[in-house]
């Protein structure tokens, strides 16, 4: 089970996330290219991952009883890119580095380059196939880690997507947890204006899940639902978190034009001014 | 020298125009569109990156967004097809027809459905995405199927004739577009001749050793070897291989019975794409075999970095060319 989180630690997890926010917007300025809202929307879950709930040894990337964190999405890798700079793995020095030729940080994340990284993505739909293989395997070999599954909605229009869904229905993995990042925007626009997701939660019921619903951007529910979800152990478990994408950046948030596209400097300047200003509070907009 | 005939772009060693690949994709749908009723665009939202966004503004109700689900929009290009409808889809040759390659098999191209597969984002020097959105095997998947026509077109005005082009010939098309800004190499006189090789870089006296043939931007790679070639006294052939499938055999085999060296050069894996197409070619059917060297990736993904870094790193820029023909003559 997780540690359960006193006042102290849920500050120092806000901080972090501020934190990881701003170094989202240094590195995606030096890159000139790649993703900013679906990264900055994930910040909160991906501090609460990282320095809470997660099992890992950013000196020992590859050691054997490590939580796997599996990045379905992998076009929002620089959060996790950030995160894992923040949590040891590599310099932020590194991060200077994303999308330039001979990088560890590519576009989207590899797996065989960066040690930490657990499969390879950008091309959507296909991270819930490969966490169900290693809950499998783990159940194989009787390892007690945890495999935890991030997902867009917009992947949800998948059908792989589906297809690992209905295989979960059947084969029930207790040893993975899911989490959708529901924050309604892909590349062409709204969620629900491109090709309805709704009623979300009712269809991933229907095929025979364990679901719960969490405010992304608020750090103690959401490591509530992954206790709630880990002491479920009958069922899959899938965490839908509503996020608002582009998250502590007023001009980027709720903006589907923000998916793939880097501020300039100058808009850099002005996010990281707001970001200082905001410290450590998210306020919580969907409570 | 260029081939003046072609009415190719007489600028093209000055400050040569630059216009992406992709936008002879968008400018070509709104012309067909509007002359013909039938056509239908299918995305799998990535409307406005593959360029299909204008043809989504002006004709709406033949625009169909799909979300992100590549093999359905494959199946439903395919309904409407066999229904009368052109079909164009829309997106990532990684995506489409890389993820749904059997659903275009089956139901677009062994079904024989109007439709055409309208591949973009192709080659490395998509560049910072990496890999993973870098279409480097879309012509060997493609080339490989019975009953389609595959287009590789070298600039802007061979992509919006080439498209245009796949409305008028029913079937499936695999057409191969880039995303980044492009020397413009051909001009709007350019004829457009599906199925014909076409030397762009003619020798004096027609004696060349060595020709190079290549496909998509790097013809422009091809042009700028040549030239600086001629320059040190080397005399080449460029020829722009714009069509893959069908190959144009007999301007092949002409070349090849002069030739002592070809070099093919093609953004692409060597397996299986367009210099693999030539090499069966001349293997079966040439009299003179010619020493080959293919250039493009050499069994090896690509990597994120800008797509001038890229072409010189993996050996696709007019230094490998140069290096490549000065190696052939050596033999
Ligand atoms: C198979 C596949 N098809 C298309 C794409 C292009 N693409 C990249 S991100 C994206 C939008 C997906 O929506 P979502 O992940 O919800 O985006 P976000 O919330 O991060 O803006 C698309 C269509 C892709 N990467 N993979
Ligand atoms: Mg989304």
């Amino acid at each position: 089970m997780i540690n359960s989180l006193d006042e102290n630690k849920l500050k120092f997890l806000e901080e972090k996330a501020n934190e990881i926010r701003r170094l989202i917007i240094e590195t995606l300025v030096e890159a000139g290219s790649g993703h900013s809202a679906g990264p900055l929307g994930m910040a909160d879950i991906f501090s609460a991952l990282y320095f809470h709930i997660l099992k890992f040894d950013p000196r020992n990337p590859f050691w054997d009883e490590r939580d796997r964190l599996v990045l379905s999405n992998g076009h929002i890798c620089p959060v996790q890119y950030v995160t894992m700079a923040l949590a040891g793995y590599f310099s932020i020095e590194e991060l200077k580095t994303l999308r330039k030729i001979n990088t560890r940080l590519q576009g989207h994340p590899h797996r065989a380059v960066l040690p930490g990284i657990e499969n390879t993505s950008g091309p959507l739909g296909e991270g819930i196939s490969q966490a169900i293989g290693m809950a499998i395997a783990a159940k194989l070999d009787k390892k007690d880690y945890h495999i935890y599954c991030i997902t867009s909605d917009g992947e949800h229009q998948e059908g792989n997507t589906w297809e690992a869904y209905m295989f979960l229905g059947k084969n029930q993995l207790d040893n993975l947890t899911i989490i959708i990042d529901r924050n309604y925007i892909q590349i062409d626009g709204i969620t629900e204006n491109v090709m309805p997701l709704e009623p979300l939660k009712q269809k991933l019921e229907s095929f025979g899940l364990h679901v719960l619903e969490v405010d992304g951007h608020n750090i103690r529910a959401f490591i509530d639902a992954i206790n709630e979800a880990r002491s479920e152990w009958k069922r899959t478990s899938v965490i839908i978190a509503y996020t608002i994408p582009g998250k502590g950046v007023s001009f980027m948030e709720k903006k589907f034009e923000w998916h793939g596209k880097p501020p300039d400097k100058e808009e850099a300047k002005k996010a990281l001014d707001e970001l200082r200003t905001l410290g450590g509070k998210i306020e919580s907009e969907h409570q | 020298m260029l081939n003046l005939e072609l009415k190719l772009n007489p600028k093209i060693f000055e400050e040569v125009e630059q216009k992406p690949i992709r936008d002879g994709y968008g400018d070509a749908l709104i012309e067909a569109g509007e002359k013909n009723h039938n056509i239908v665009v299918l995305t799998a939202d990535l409307a406005e990156s593959t360029r299909a966004h204008k043809f989504a503004a002006r004709f709406p109700e033949r625009f169909i967004e799909c979300g992100v689900s590549e093999q359905n929009m494959a199946g439903i290009a395919a309904g409407l097809a066999v229904s009368g409808k052109i079909s164009f889809i829309s997106s990532y040759a990684t995506f489409s027809p890389g993820k749904n390659w059997e659903t275009i098999r089956t139901t677009i191209i062994y079904n024989n459905a109007n439709v055409k597969i309208a591949g973009h984002h192709s080659g490395i020097v998509t560049g910072p995405d990496g890999a993973t959105h870098q279409a480097t095997e879309d012509i060997a998947i493609m080339r490989c199927l019975p009953n389609v026509r595959v287009i590789s077109p070298c600039d802007y005005w061979e992509a919006k004739k080439a498209t245009l082009y796949s409305v008028e010939e029913y079937g499936p098309f695999y057409l191969r577009y880039v995303r980044d800004k492009t020397p413009v190499i051909t001009t709007e006189e350019t004829p457009f001749r599906f199925g014909k090789i076409e030397k762009f870089w003619i020798s004096k006296n027609e004696n060349a050793e060595i020709a190079i043939m290549a496909t998509g931007h790097l013809v422009y790679q091809a042009l700028l070897a040549a030239k600086e070639l001629e320059e040190e006294g080397i005399d080449v052939y460029v020829l722009n291989v714009h069509t893959i499938k069908p190959l144009d055999e007999e301007k092949i085999l002409e070349v090849a019975n002069k030739v002592k060296g070809i070099v093919t050069l093609e953004d692409h894996q060597i397996n299986g794409g367009m210099g693999s197409a030539i090499a069966e070619v001349i293997v079966q059917k040439s009299e003179n075999k010619p020493k080959m060297i293919f250039l493009g990736l050499q069994n090896t993904f690509g990597e994120s970095g800008k797509p001038d870094e890229l072409i010189k790193k993996y050996g696709m820029d007019k230094e490998a060319v140069k290096n490549a023909v000065k190696k052939l003559l050596t033999f």
